[in-house]
This record gives C-alpha cells, structure tokens and sequence, in this order.
C-alpha cells in the first residue's frame, strides 16, 4: 500500500507512543496511513482514545508476540 | 524548576486530614469515570494527556492557584511530562509517583483501638481499592485477618512490633482482591485458616476456620472468635474479637451490605445474606464496633481515617439491615447490582490457589474499585 509510514515505537513507555505518534502524524498529508508498532499495554486504550479525539482513524489493529500494530488514517 | 513529587503515602494524609486538594487526572475518560482516587474536599478535572500535547495554556484557567495541585495518570509517565509543562507555565504542580497503580497498593496503617492487657488492634486501609486489613497483636503474638497482598507491610510491622504472627485468617474466598494470608502464614509458620466451604475448591492445605472457633493471642486473653455468617459467600464467617470487635469481612459495611453474586450463586445467597444479618447478628450485643472489610466510599470514613461504628448504629442508619420486606431485601441484592470488579473469577481461582499469576498481571487484576457491595 503506498504511502504508509511505520513508526517504531517499541519499548517506549507512556507517554512516549503518544509523543511520537503525534508528531509522525503531524508530519503526513491527509488520508496517509501511519503503521504505529508498540509494546507498552496502556497504548491500547491510549492510541484509539488519541486518534478519536483528533478524528484520525484506525483502519486496523493487530498483535503479534506482545507487539501491537495500529494503522492510523490521518484525517 | 524540579517537579514535585508525591508519594501515594503523601496522597494518603491528605484524604485522612480532609485536605483541599486539586487533582488533573490525565488517564482516559472511561478510566477517570471508573475508579479515581477519593477525597472528601478534592476537585478533579479530567483531561487526557493526548489532549494536552501542543500545551496546556487553554486548562490553565480551569486550574484553581489557591490550592495544591496534584497531576495523576496511570503509571507516571504522562503525569510528569504534564506537570513540567505546569511548572513552565508558572504553576506549581506534583505529580503521583507510580500513578494509579500505586494508589491501588498503597496501605495505611491506622490503630483502632487498645485490646485486654495492653493488646492493640491495627486497620490497614488500602485507600486505593477500599480494602480493610487486620492486624490483631497482643503479648508478642499476632494474627493477620483479610490480608492483601503486599505480604511485606504485615510482616514489617510485626517486625516493628516484636511480635510473631500465629495465626491468619481470611474471612472468606475473596474475589475482589488477592489476598497474602496464604504467603504470610508460609513467611511466618503461622496456621492460614480459610472456611470449609469456601475451600472446596483450593489447591493449598489450610485449617477450618469453623463457627464458634476461638483462639488467644499471646497470654493476654485477647481472644478471637469466630461467627459463621454466610451470605456474601457460603462460608462467609465474621470475628469477634476480645468481645468488643466485631469484623464482618463482606458481609455488613458502614453504608452498605455484602452482594450475594461473585460466586455465581445470587439466588441461593440470599436467604443465607438475610438470616446473617436481620437475626445472626441481630442476636448481638449493640456495642459492638463494626469493622468490616472493605469501604465503597470515602464519606465511610471516620475524621482519623478509620472504617468503623457501633453495630446499634448500623441497625439504626444501615438501609440494607432496614428493608423489612423479605421480597424487596431479595430485589435489592439480586437485581440492579453494581458492575462486578476487575478480573473477580481470576482473582478467586488465584485464591484457590489454581492460578499463579506473576506481580504485573496481579497488579492488572485488582486495577479499579471493589465493588463487593449493594446499596
């Protein structure tokens, strides 16, 4: 898929994957996907919770071995 | 400037002293509606960190300055990058250390009272969870009732009591929380007593913790009693101790009386819930101090901090001992429950002794409030 950004937001811990998945947003054009990869649990709540507050959408969410997967739409 | 920070034991005071407070919780709106930490002269303002991260001028105005201002999240983290954002804007802010999940574990130590021949009676109120813990020592001896899990403030303060704890108990099957009876009594080689049928299914040896059970602590004639007083649980079973105490375990709280539901039986508890309070008790002498084992609310606490009152008074004022109505007192506790807590089917399998989960994951289990209640 074009146009999609993966952020590596591992190992980072609140609120870090918030900071980053903000800025990694700020910096893309409407309609572009960011592919956010985190470990931190409490970016599970956090992540949907930020992106429906700013209208941004989650086309996708995924786990694999403790590491979560979000693909944002920016809006 | 550095950022302040605060204990959960800082925080604790001044729930217990009735301090003015402010608090800027900046978890989720689901996790702030859920479960927050308490006051009764505390103001919240709920805005979650996301929300703040190209500044915090827009709340500014909706922070009061003549009060402490306290910045709460989950862990820590958001918590103090928001208070440094504070601090730069030119208001003084503390954060909590170890954000909600150590309010959740944080116990406080408060004396009840003095027992027979110099013996003493301590509440551990886990003010984060509205868990109430007993210790009762006496003569250089002591016994745990309705122990959490943080085995490690019992056994230090009997430590710096110079006492050995003798005997633990646990009142029932608790699914609210994890308790630490079954470790203490390991640490300790004190006998962990549990009621035979709320045992059944455990994976652990224990002793019967039988109806009219009665022990000493130490030479001082300080003795505890056990009352079977089924209802919240089939084995639900109450203490009465040095004949001035009487601990309800789930059963009877300040404003409130035990559900009948977390183990799946609500029907079948009922009746025993009723005949438990409106005759068991009834049967009691009226000056007896209530202390029950857990708070929904922190207007049940008392000006020191205690969670406690005369049983007459709860006969008088409690609305659950005062539905006459046999019908209506089933409606009330099998109809309309509150949500169930957190995790309450693992926590009583981690109980039993059938799963062993590790600290992380039972931290995770207790998040949120008790809920072992009915209104």
């Amino acid at each position: 898929m074009k146009n999609t950004t993966i952020l590596d937001a591992k190992g980072l811990a609140c609120p870090m994957p918030i900071v980053r998945t903000k800025k990694a947003i700020d910096s893309l054009e409407s309609g572009e996907i960011l592919e956010v990869h985190v470990t931190d649990k409490g970016s599970l709540a956090d992540i949907p919770a930020w992106a429906s507050a700013g209208g941004h959408e989650i086309t996708e969410q995924t786990e694999e071995a403790g590491v979560f997967v979000f693909r944002i739409k920016k809006a | 400037m550095v950022v302040i920070k605060w204990t959960a034991a800082d925080v604790a005071r001044r729930v217990i002293n009735d301090d003015k407070l402010f608090i800027l919780d900046v978890r989720n709106k689901e996790a702030f509606e859920d479960w927050k930490i308490e006051g009764r002269q505390f103001n919240y303002l709920n805005i979650p960190y996301f929300e703040l991260l190209d500044g915090i001028e827009e709340v500014l105005p909706q922070i009061p300055s003549d009060r402490e201002l306290l910045v709460v999240c989950a862990k820590e983290g958001s918590s103090i990058m928001i208070a440094k954002m504070l601090d730069e804007a030119g208001r003084e802010a503390a954060y909590l250390e170890g954000g909600m999940k150590s309010w959740s574990i944080y116990l406080e130590p408060i004396k009840i009272g003095d027992l027979t021949g110099g013996g003493e009676l301590y509440q551990f109120v886990r003010l984060g969870k509205g868990c109430l813990s007993y210790m009762v020592v006496a003569d250089g001896e002591a016994a745990v009732i309705d122990a959490v899990r943080f085995t490690d403030v019992f056994l230090d303060f009997a430590k710096e009591k110079n006492v050995k704890i003798t005997y633990v108990f646990d009142t029932h099957l608790h699914a609210d929380h994890i308790s630490g009876g079954r470790q203490i009594a390991a640490a300790t080689g004190a006998a962990y007593y549990l009621p035979p049928k709320d045992a059944e299914e455990i994976v652990f040896d224990c002793e019967d913790l039988t109806d009219g059970l009665k022990v000493q602590i130490g030479s001082a004639n300080v003795t505890i009693e056990a009352l079977y007083s089924p209802g919240h649980t089939i084995g639900s079973t109450s203490f009465i101790i040095d004949d001035r105490y009487l601990l309800t375990g789930d059963i009877l709280f300040i404003d409130s009386i035990g559900r009948p539901d977390l183990a799946g039986l609500a029907e079948d508890w009922v009746g025993d819930l009723r005949q438990t309070l409106y005759e068991r008790y009834r049967e009691l002498i009226d000056d007896l101090i209530v202390l029950p084992a857990h708070f929904m609310i922190v207007e049940e606490l008392n000006a020191d901090g205690q969670v406690a009152k005369r049983l007459g008074d709860l006969f008088a004022e409690n609305h659950g001992l005062n539905i006459e109505n046999e019908e209506e007192f089933r409606r009330t506790v099998t109809d309309n429950l509150p949500p169930q807590p957190n995790a309450y089917q693992q926590i009583r399998q981690v109980n039993m002794g059938k799963l062993k989960p590790s600290y992380d994951e039972q931290t995770e289990m207790e998040i949120g409030p008790n809920r072992c209640a009915v209104r």
